[in-house]
């Protein structure tokens, strides 16, 4: 075990588990403004009720969320000193501006919304969570640029020894900034629709607060649906620009090994990393990938051989995360299309309910999943091209590392676990039979 | 050179309005356990923070993000030195954030007494090893050329570090309990206030005892020598020290809790007048020291930096006193009684 690793593992724990938390934000708080806005035109007690209710498991889930982000800020000073000290010139503006601009205006509004019930109008009230909404998913959107950054490194150029920058548009703008952005976020926000209808699936299920169930579904399916949709279109998107700014990771997300035209899509492969094949494939069909990231069957397409040994990522890892999203999503679509289909007699459809109620964990996979790709994807490079991982990691003692390391485990074990008994637990009682305002 | 400059005290007076506004949730989490006798008096003290504290926190994810921004060396060499002392403020932050959240949302003494302890720990751990870590910096870190840090956790606790800790966790506690005064009545009110009494006398022979030990610990007095006109930030802190016991005395509460505040500005602008040009001095070689000239971003992104800064800190401050100004009144039993309450 070395530095290296170790603090790999410590971060990817805490981004991970951060990430349980955080799609669930950006989505929900979507949701309940909607509600909680139907409630103020509508005057519909129901509405005011359906506000509270997902309004207490956004917060119990906003606190972990939160908390979990923190640490993450300061790791890349802990553990990442090097990397910090050569790209901080870009990277760290980033960050801050995200506090800034975002993450300010987020967490002083929540503890306005939370206990400013009374103090406010109903209206301004309502507004208050819109503006968490949009604070927490421009949050995002500060986060993914610097990721994209790392991904894709633009705008600047190398002085005194270190990354600095040039061109702060470049970095903000580039399309692998925006489309990872739209990707990620839609991807969050199918992960709430899917939370919302599976507690309803449930509630349903055992024909309690079928009103209040139904409507709540329904709000979440139309969300849900629209977004199943846009994650995937725009994930076909990123795959064209994976292809051209990191053709390594395109390489082992689809288990290439030789550069090739008519580059094949495998329904499955099991690459063989030492002896550079695959040992075995399953269902090619030609010519679809080069047809996917090129719009040309007969497009060249490189391969993993095509790259130094010391310059590929985890094949193995990479391409069965990345086949195992797409599988997810393809799911998501079905199932919100068949849901629409239904949506008029959700209780007659006891099978579809069941499914839903199910599907609850397979968006948190898919977006894990979704991550692994990005990251495992990008290795050996802690940014494409530009700098090592192994070159990026803090002058600090194994032991100082494996100490954090294990207490991040346990920590965020109990913190997972508490976390998500209070969430459930509190989703399966159901709502106040009377709100008070 | 003058961007670096206006960017140092930019730097230190995010840390200080950090340690202004989270500090008094500090120090009510450090007094939890004395003040909080009963269960009601318990839920007024975290109802008091309740709607505030997320948004104090950020002034700490954002003094870090600028010093991630505007000196990366810094931001790189400081937190990878004080990695231990870091990690455990980081992860006390966690469990107080997850206990205010947590604590209600199960109906039993032994769940309560579980999220009570570490809202305590979460308080007073983050306290005590801020002050530990910049009375510190003050003296200077044992760091090398390569900015490697030769020392342990324990290296940090010297006296003069644990000093700069007391003086801290004491200058929160007295914030917090004014802010209880602030918003609760009666009996909570009166004990609140009266330990802010008895307190007060502790903190300013402390803070006497460090003005003094930092004269021998540290080189920040150099600075004032040369420019003796930055005395007057000693002064106003001291006078402001000496208001909070006469607004006291007088139960003007919100005027105390002001005066502290300004107490705990001072403080720590009396650390960061003391440090220039250094951020992050090196107690082995003066020339290893992380400086305004050696370790700050490129006067591009000190200049985007400065606009975001110009443009969005005094909105987020206009929201932030907003909040404030409608969190101000006392704490009621409805405020108690009310779903969402902590």
């Amino acid at each position: 075990m070395d530095v290296v690793l170790l603090s790999r593992l410590q971060f990817a724990t805490a981004t991970m588990f951060h990430f349980l938390f955080v799609p669930f934000t950006l989505g929900l708080s979507f949701l309940v403004a909607y509600m909680e806005t139907k409630y103020v035109k509508t005057g519909d007690e129901t509405y005011l009720r359906m506000t509270k209710f997902w309004g207490k498991l956004f917060l119990i889930n906003f606190a972990v969320g939160v908390v979990t982000g923190i640490t993450l800020e300061f790791q890349f000073g802990t553990n990442w000193s090097r990397y910090s000290a050569y790209v901080g010139d870009i990277f760290g503006p980033l960050l801050a501006i995200e506090a800034t601009a975002s993450f300010f205006l987020e967490s002083v509004l929540i503890g306005v919304w939370i206990f400013g019930w009374k103090k406010l109008s109903k209206k301004a009230h309502a507004t208050v969570m819109w503006l968490v909404a949009f604070a927490s998913s421009l949050s995002a959107l500060w986060i993914l640029i610097a990721n994209a950054w790392m991904q894709s490194p633009v705008g600047f150029t190398i002085r005194d020894g270190r990354a600095e920058l040039v061109d702060f548009a470049a970095v903000l703008f580039q399309k692998y900034a925006v489309f990872k952005f739209l990707h990620t976020i839609s991807a969050a926000y199918v992960l709430s629709a899917f939370f919302v209808m599976g507690v309803s699936a449930y509630h349903l299920l055992k024909k309690e607060n079928i009103e209040f169930f139904t409507r709540s579904f329904r709000i979440a399916l139309g969300f849900g649906t629209i977004f199943s949709l846009v994650v995937v279109i725009i994930g076909d998107i990123n795959g064209v620009i994976v292809a051209e700014k990191q053709p390594a990771k395109l390489a082992a997300m689809e288990s290439l090994w030789e550069t090739t035209t008519r580059a094949p899509v495998y329904l499955f492969a099991l690459p063989d990393e030492k002896n550079e094949k695959n040992k075995i494939e399953i269902g090619a069909m030609p010519g679809m990938l080069s047809f996917l990231v090129r719009h040309d069957i007969n497009a060249e397409v490189r391969g993993l051989k095509d790259f130094p040994k010391d310059e590929r990522p985890p094949v193995l890892i990479t391409s069965f995360a990345f086949k195992g999203m797409i599988g997810l999503g393809c799911y998501f679509i079905l199932a919100t299309v068949f849901g629409w289909w239904k949506r008029k007699r959700l209780i007659d459809n006891p099978k579809y309910l069941k499914l839903m109620l199910l599907s609850i964990p397979l968006p948190y996979v898919a977006c894990e999943l979704g991550w692994i790709v990005a990251e495992v994807g990008r290795q050996p490079w802690i940014v494409y091209g530009l700098m090592k991982t192994s070159d990026a990691v803090s002058p600090i003692a194994v032991s100082q590392v494996l100490t954090t390391l294990i207490a991040f485990i346990l920590v965020y074990g109990l913190l997972g676990v508490t976390g998500f008994y209070l969430i459930a637990k509190n989703a399966l009682k159901g709502p106040e039979l009377v709100t008070e305002n | 050179m003058v961007l670096q400059t206006i960017w140092f005290f930019l730097w230190g007076l995010l840390w200080a309005v950090f340690f202004m506004t989270d500090g008094f949730d500090f120090g009510i989490g450090t007094l939890y356990p004395y003040l909080g006798k009963t269960d009601q008096d318990k839920r007024m003290m975290i109802n008091a923070l309740g709607p505030l504290w997320d948004g104090n926190e950020v002034w700490l994810i954002t003094a870090g993000g600028v010093t991630f921004a505007a000196f990366p060396l810094v931001y790189s060499v400081m937190f990878s030195s004080l990695y231990s002392a870091l990690m455990l403020i980081l992860f006390a932050l966690i469990l107080r954030g997850v206990s205010f959240e947590f604590r209600g949302k199960v109906d039993d003494p032994r769940w309560r007494k579980i999220w009570d302890t570490c809202i305590f720990i979460g308080s007073f751990v983050p306290a005590l090893l801020f002050g530990v870590a910049f009375a510190n910096i003050f003296q200077g870190i044992p760091i090398d050329h390569n900015g490697i840090y030769h020392g342990t956790l324990f290296t940090l606790l010297n006296p003069y570090g644990l000093l700069g800790g007391i003086l801290f966790v004491l200058l929160f506690m007295i914030h917090g309990a004014l802010w209880i005064c602030i918003r609760s009545e009666g009996d909570l009110q009166e004990r609140a206030a009266s330990t802010a009494n008895k307190l007060w006398p502790v903190l300013l022979g402390v803070a006497v005892v460090f003005l003094i030990a930092s004269k021998f610990s540290t080189r920040l007095y150099d600075n004032y020598i040369e420019h003796p006109a930055f005395f007057i930030v000693i002064l106003i802190t001291v006078l402001a020290l000496l208001s909070v016991r006469f607004f006291l005395a007088k139960k003007t509460f919100f005027k105390a809790w002001f005066a502290s505040a300004l107490t705990i500005v001072g403080a720590t602008f009396f650390g960061v007048i003391g440090l220039y040009p250094n951020l992050f001095p090196s107690s082995m070689n003066p020339r290893y020291s992380l400086t305004v000239h050696n370790a700050s971003s490129s006067p591009l992104t000190l200049k985007i930096m400065l606009v975001v800064v110009i443009i969005f800190i005094p909105v987020v401050i206009g929201y932030q006193i907003w909040a404030y100004t409608l969190f101000k009144g006392k704490v009621t039993q409805a405020d108690l009684a009310h779903d969402e309450a902590y």
